[in-house]
């Protein structure tokens, strides 16, 4: 994480691009902050509360907002963030944000079914849809091993820990 | 000798064959989850948080005591037998132990990490047992301007250590800020930031946040720039220290461990300074040349500081309620569930359930070298699941724990925000850390200026009208001009461990 901050002067020709995606960050800054400040405004101050509910809100919003602009400058000026590294991660090629649309995509379709079918089959389905957008093509073992998981996580919270997960379409079959 | 009779007190009350059975369990959870890829302690506790929902406080605790050894050990594991480190503590580890590891010494240096790990939890849980009850006395009698001070002080700390970029550090504190207002209003009972939603008028919960950023951020991250090649792991046998490695650690380990305690206990931001500081010493007093190429001193010493800092975070925990890492935020956010409130008064208020968690902490530290030491090949073994599946796996725990609270959909789909929020702030270099520590100390931060600005009627100088308060701003104010030349340092000493860097990779190549 902290390593390599002098790294741009090895590769010198890349130096002077601009990242441009941190503009969409700065704005993000300052859209949260300068929403921060307008949700806090709308807040009635109450008696006997010199401070009141409004003063914190508008300290955070004006920080989130000079922030924002702050690193808006320091990118038109060429400086370039500091992507994670970690185990699994290869910063050498550009990013797949297909594989990450598909999980995002397979993790809403959970939020969507998890009550209906309930978590053995939604948790299948998210562990077999994860492994699938990540580039399993086993897709047999992975449903079995979804399907264990599943079922085995419902009982474990049920029996073990007392806590019932939904068993949506399942319910009286479990 | 008082302290010590509680202490032995705690242990009679934890050492039961039901607890031990809890600890065991929690070591081998922890291990099991701190050893994949991706995957530090303060995310291995808050995935496992919800097995620890309906047991009672005792057993919780021991459970918990466990995870979180396990989880540090497995990510020290981690670091030596694949390159890369997953967290900032595990750097220094990595850059020997990896060496060693490649040079067919993997055995010995992950026992020295263990046997270190050991003894530096060890001294650190009874430092923290003499320590923690005096600081609590003197903390009783702070005001809350004092404590405004010191949470500044710990925010400002983490923001601007970690990282190399103090902007993004801030950019990452304040939006961390801005979800700790989520919620109603304490005084007025007015909703903040809630946009109309009824599940989030009752505040966040931090361990949603923490996993969305944690496990899925990371998840995502990771689903971005999947390695195509499978990393490099280093098959190892059951590790073993012969009469001259233990001759090499044993000072290093103490070295460490007297970096790593007072660091943990400071609010300076975990383990990254100690590790660090004590990899350059042992550097400096090595008398052997094999710096660079796995000397077991540069395993031996940071290994040790990582988890006396670990320790030392008990302290401010729970001696003023205030949590100075993730690690501690996830922890405190626990014990709340149990009905308990951090703060000074936890040491008189729960003074048996406090003694218990510490006798657990040494229970679980000794457990998890009486398991770990034979079972380490199977650890690392674990690095070897196929990828798809490991993240696979990981996200449908993290799903569980987040349903399993409330049985709310809502939940699964806020961590899906903070799964995207963590992958932004990855992407762009934003440290996790401050954000963690923003959500969890904004609101108590507001209750002390409040609490502070009512009793002196809105006169912000009663923010200044304690000693301790106005020393905390003063070394605030030193730090932030001290910053560049700390700065300094570090780049001198990356740049002289670089080079070897670069030559033990062509070695590879070539072999």
């Amino acid at each position: 994480m902290s390593v390599h901050e002098t790294a741009p002067a090895e590769h010198a020709g890349t130096r002077r691009r601009i990242d441009v995606g941190q503009f969409g960050l700065a704005a993000f800054l300052v859209v949260v902050g300068i929403y921060t400040i307008v949700d806090a405004a709308g807040l009635e101050v109450g008696f006997a509360d010199p401070v009141g509910p409004r003063v914190f809100p508008y300290v955070i919003g004006s920080g989130l907002v000079v922030v924002g602009v702050l690193l808006a400058v320091a990118t038109a000026r060429g400086s370039q963030p500091e992507p994670e590294e970690g185990e699994d991660v290869d910063l050498s090629q550009s990013a797949d944000w297909l594989t990450v649309t598909k999980l995002v995509a397979v993790l809403l379709l959970t939020v969507a079914t998890v009550n209906l079918l309930g978590w053995a089959i939604s948790g299948a389905l998210l562990f077999v849809g994860a492994a699938w957008s990540l580039g399993s093509r086993t897709l047999v073992r992975d449903v079995l091993v979804g399907l264990v998981l599943a079922v085995a996580s419902w009982y474990a919270f049920h029996v073990g820990l007392g806590i019932p997960l939904t068993p949506g379409v399942l319910d009286g079959i479990l | 000798m008082d302290n010590f009779q509680l202490l032995m007190g705690g242990l009679e009350s934890a050492l039961t064959p039901m607890n031990l059975l809890y600890a065991a369990l929690g070591v081998l959870l922890g291990t099991f989850v701190g050893v994949l890829p991706g995957i530090g302690p303060a995310m291995a506790i808050a995935l496992l948080l919800p097995v620890t929902y309906r047991l009672e406080p005792t057993s919780a605790f021991i459970m918990f005591a466990g995870l979180y050894y396990g989880g540090m050990y497995g990510g020290s594991t981690t670091s030596i037998l694949l390159n890369t480190p997953g967290e900032s503590a595990s750097v220094m580890t990595a850059l020997e132990g990896n060496r060693m590891a490649r040079a067919g010494r993997g055995a010995q240096a992950l026992a020295t990490a263990a046997v270190g790990s050991f003894i530096a939890g060890t001294i650190g849980t009874i430092l923290v047992a003499f320590f923690s009850p005096a600081l609590a006395d003197v903390a009783v009698e702070l005001g809350a301007p004092s404590y405004f001070a010191l949470m500044v002080l710990a925010l400002v700390m983490t923001t601007t250590v970690l990282g190399t970029s103090a902007l993004r550090g801030f950019a990452a504190l304040f939006l961390g800020l801005s979800i700790g207002l989520v919620g109603l209003d304490l005084n007025t009972g007015q909703p903040r930031l809630t946009f109309g939603v009824t599940q989030l008028v009752d505040r966040l919960d931090i361990v949603v946040v923490a996993v969305g950023i944690f496990a899925l951020g990371e998840a995502l991250w990771v689903a971005a720039h999947l390695r195509r090649k499978p990393a490099h792991v280093i098959p190892v046998g059951r590790p073993w220290l012969s009469r001259d490695d233990w001759g090499r650690s044993w000072k290093p380990w103490l070295r460490g461990t007297a970096f790593g305690f007072p660091f943990g206990a400071l609010p300076a931001g975990g383990a990254e300074i100690p590790t660090f500081l004590s990899y350059l010493t042992e550097r400096k007093l090595s008398k052997r040349d094999d710096f660079g190429r796995g000397a077991i001193e540069g395993v031996a010493g940071p290994e040790a500081a990582n988890n006396a800092s670990a320790a030392g975070m008990f302290v401010p925990m729970l001696a003023l309620g205030l949590p100075v890492t993730a690690t501690a935020a996830v922890m405190l956010s626990a014990l709340q569930g149990y009905g308990i409130t951090p703060g000074p008064q936890l040491m008189t208020d729960h003074a048996d359930l406090v003694w218990t968690l510490l006798a657990s902490l040494l229970i679980g530290n000794t457990l998890l070298l009486v398991l770990n030491l034979p079972l380490a090949p199977l650890w690392a073994r674990l690095l070897r699941i196929p990828r798809p599946q490991l993240y696979a796996g990981i996200l449908f725990f993290a799903c569980l724990g987040a349903y399993a609270t409330n049985m709310d959909p809502f939940d699964i789909g806020l961590l899906v925000a903070f799964g995207l929020l963590g992958l932004m702030m990855r992407r762009f270099g934003l440290p996790v850390l401050p954000l963690i520590l923003g959500v969890i100390l904004g609101p108590l931060m507001e209750t002390k200026l409040r609490e502070a600005l009512t009793i002196s009627g809105g006169d912000y100088t009663a923010l200044l009208s304690e000693p301790l308060a106005v020393v905390i701003y003063v070394l605030i104010a030193l730090f932030i001009l001290g910053r560049p030349f700390i700065a300094r340092l570090r780049a001198r000493a990356e740049q002289s461990a670089d080079p070897d860097e670069l030559e033990d990779e062509k070695e590879l190549a070539q072999s």
